[in-house]
């Protein structure tokens, strides 16, 4: 164990780290406002896995799949929005169940479309080369990563600090009754950001599918550790999910390195910890 | 309305013909009934807590786990639980439900609602991801397989003894929760999921309470884990996996939370339509899926409340009747 183990695992946990920034920002944004956790949002990343492999199927354009995918599972998300989670108001419990009822349907729905084998997504050969930096190998495709989620992450940071509908999304964060007060459209708030997050979850789905895969069984994968990444970072807090997600990545990668036995423990033991101490997150109010 | 005694007398006839009928069927449907009481328990203990005390518990499949793996893994190891010693395999079944629960309810219960949702969850992946990883403990992806079912002059390796003995156990469960949920400490849990505040202001220690409703759900937990692994006679991480957990949820909400019995029709109806249905048709699941968003949607109290939603459907009918031939006398 040297200098190149840990500057390997930790840019592997960094590139991890970015991906579950995209999945887990999507989550703590949809509960920021709509106070639900979303059960469907693993769904969400293995559907958006999917449809990228059926557009790159039909086109061959790996770029035109992260938009597509992301498109079409944001619509799915504001339709089941829309029809099935408003009609039931602020009950919260039942919007939940609800979302589980849809990830098992989403579930099965992926199993009958695309089949149960593992595939994978194969993105340009641009992007499949290693970069070499003092003698370590860096993939370029985990610097892509990375890159996205900085993208994304300072384009929804300056979405939410700088315009109009960044406020008006952070006053019904901070408290929705009174954001419905000053006149703010909290029912569209829901459902703008519902799609939001579902997009999120969708690209992060394209991205990671060139090394997670895209297989059955990777939707309640990915959830928990989204869950895990939200309540570390705090719900509804952008710069929470962030810092939460590097934690989880770097956790999950150096534990697996080093306590292959019990990894799953050094990955939920730090949000127990964070939570014993401060029970709503880093970032949460 | 009907009585309780009614509604007891009426639950009771039920259980007995269902303990008599079934034991004269084929091997398959005993064996899917024994699997299905098993995992009845769980879902009752998910009731618990979901319909009772107001709290979403996504990681119940741990206690489950926990106990499912004891029993196993003494079996398989140390030949413990193959005779008179089962019952001090159950005992310990639920106390390690229990203890587990005490653990994780530390930690669980320092946030409500959503939160409370969330880290069970990730509690119940921590269950999971030791299953899965620790394989020197328990055989990792592949499990533990049991080879024998106990025999203490019963024996349980008969499917008919072994369904009686579940069902002894199923019984007792829901008669034991039945009087928990009816007893003081069970009232208390009601008002804390109708409003904790009011309770706190009114000098309960709601976070002990739910903290012992945790434990004693945690228990049962262990115990529903105890007969899975005996009835199966295989453990593995698709025991513990989240989909359990959700599964039991399911269940509960599908037969109406807040009525025990609706926990084990919910579960009855699971699993006879996964069984039946998949024989049928090829697109059972959506069928599953499909009447569980729309339980949600339509039948918030479950199938549990259909008698009730039609009471009111007629009441209402009666009375706007009665209104209009009011409104004919009048004019």
């Amino acid at each position: 164990m040297n200098a190149h183990f840990w500057v390997i695992q930790a840019f592997n946990g960094i590139s991890y780290g970015a991906l579950l920034f995209l999945v887990g920002s999507g989550l703590s944004l949809i509960f920021g406002v709509m106070r639900i956790a979303n059960l469907s949002h693993g769904a969400y990343f293995l559907w958006g896995g999917y449809i990228a492999l059926s557009v790159i199927n039909a086109t061959g354009s790996w770029a035109l799949s992260i938009p597509v995918a992301g498109l079409a599972v944001a619509l799915i998300g504001l339709a089941m929005e829309r029809i099935f989670l408003r009609p039931l108001g602020s009950e919260t419990l039942r919007q939940m169940l609800l979302t589980v009822g849809f990830a098992f349907l989403f579930q099965q729905g992926a199993l009958d479309i695309w089949g149960g084998n593992n595939m994978d997504i194969n993105p340009p050969a641009m992007l499949t080369r290693s970069v070499v930096i003092g003698g370590m190998y860096f993939p370029a495709y985990r610097i892509f990563m990375i890159a996205l989620a900085l993208v994304i992450g300072v384009t929804l940071w300056l979405a939410m600090e700088k315009t109009r509908m960044g406020a008006a999304v952070r006053a019904t964060v901070d408290d929705a009754q009174m954001a419905r007060g000053v006149g703010i459209d909290t029912n569209r708030i829901s459902m703008f950001i519902f799609a939001l997050g579902a997009f999120l979850a969708a690209v992060g789905g394209v991205a990671g599918g060139a090394f997670l895969g895209v297989y059955p069984g990777l939707d309640f994968e990915m959830l928990p550790l989204a869950f895990a990444v939200v309540i570390i970072g705090g719900m509804g807090s952008l710069s929470g999910a962030a810092i939460g997600a590097l934690a989880v990545g770097l956790a999950d990668n150096f534990g697996k390195a080093l306590f292959p036995e019990v990894s799953y423990f050094t990955l939920y033991a730090p949000m127990v910890l964070i939570l014993a101490i401060k029970p709503t997150g880093l970032f949460g109010r | 309305m009907v009585s309780q005694q009614l509604k007891i007398a009426m639950v009771a006839t039920a259980l007995v013909a269902f303990a008599s009928i079934i034991p004269h069927s084929g091997s398959f449907v005993i064996l899917l009934a024994t699997r299905a009481m098993a995992f009845a328990i769980l879902a009752m203990s998910v009731d618990l807590l979901l319909g009772y005390t107001g709290l979403a518990s996504m990681g119940q499949a741990a206690y489950f786990g926990v106990g499912a793996y004891l029993t196993a893994i003494l079996a398989a190891r140390f030949h413990i639980g193959l005779g008179w010693d089962f019952w001090l395999v159950v005992v310990l079944g639920i106390l390690i439900g229990a203890a587990l629960a005490a653990l994780f309810g530390l930690f669980a219960l320092r946030a409500g609602g959503d939160y409370f949702l969330m880290i069970t969850l990730a509690l119940g992946q921590c269950a999971w991801g030791m299953a899965y990883r620790w394989n020197s403990l328990t055989g990792g992806d592949n499990g533990i397989n049991l080879n024998a079912r106990p025999s203490f002059g019963l024996d349980l390796g008969n499917a008919v003894t072994f369904f009686y003995l579940v069902f002894a156990f199923f019984a007792a469960s829901m008669g034991l929760m039945y009087v928990l949920v009816r007893s003081p400490f069970g009232r208390s849990l009601t008002g804390i999921r109708e409003r904790e505040l009011r309770m706190q202001i009114l000098g309960y220690n709601t976070w002990l309470h739910k903290y012992i409703a945790f434990m004693i759900a945690g228990g049962f937990g262990g115990l529903a884990g105890v007969l899975w692994a005996l009835t199966n006679g295989h453990v593995s991480p698709e025991t513990v996996v989240l989909t359990t957990s959700v599964d039991a949820l399911l269940m509960v909400v599908l037969g109406g939370a807040g009525t025990l019995v609706g926990a084990a029709v919910g579960t009855a109806i699971v699993f006879g339509l996964r069984e039946y249905l998949s024989t049928l048709v090829p697109w059972w699941q959506y069928v599953l899926g499909g009447v569980y968003v729309l339980t949600i949607l339509y039948l918030p109290m479950g199938l549990m409340g259909i008698p009730s939603r039609l009471r009111q459907r007629f009441a209402s009918q009666g009375k706007s009747e009665g209104s209009k031939r009011l409104a004919t006398t009048l004019s």
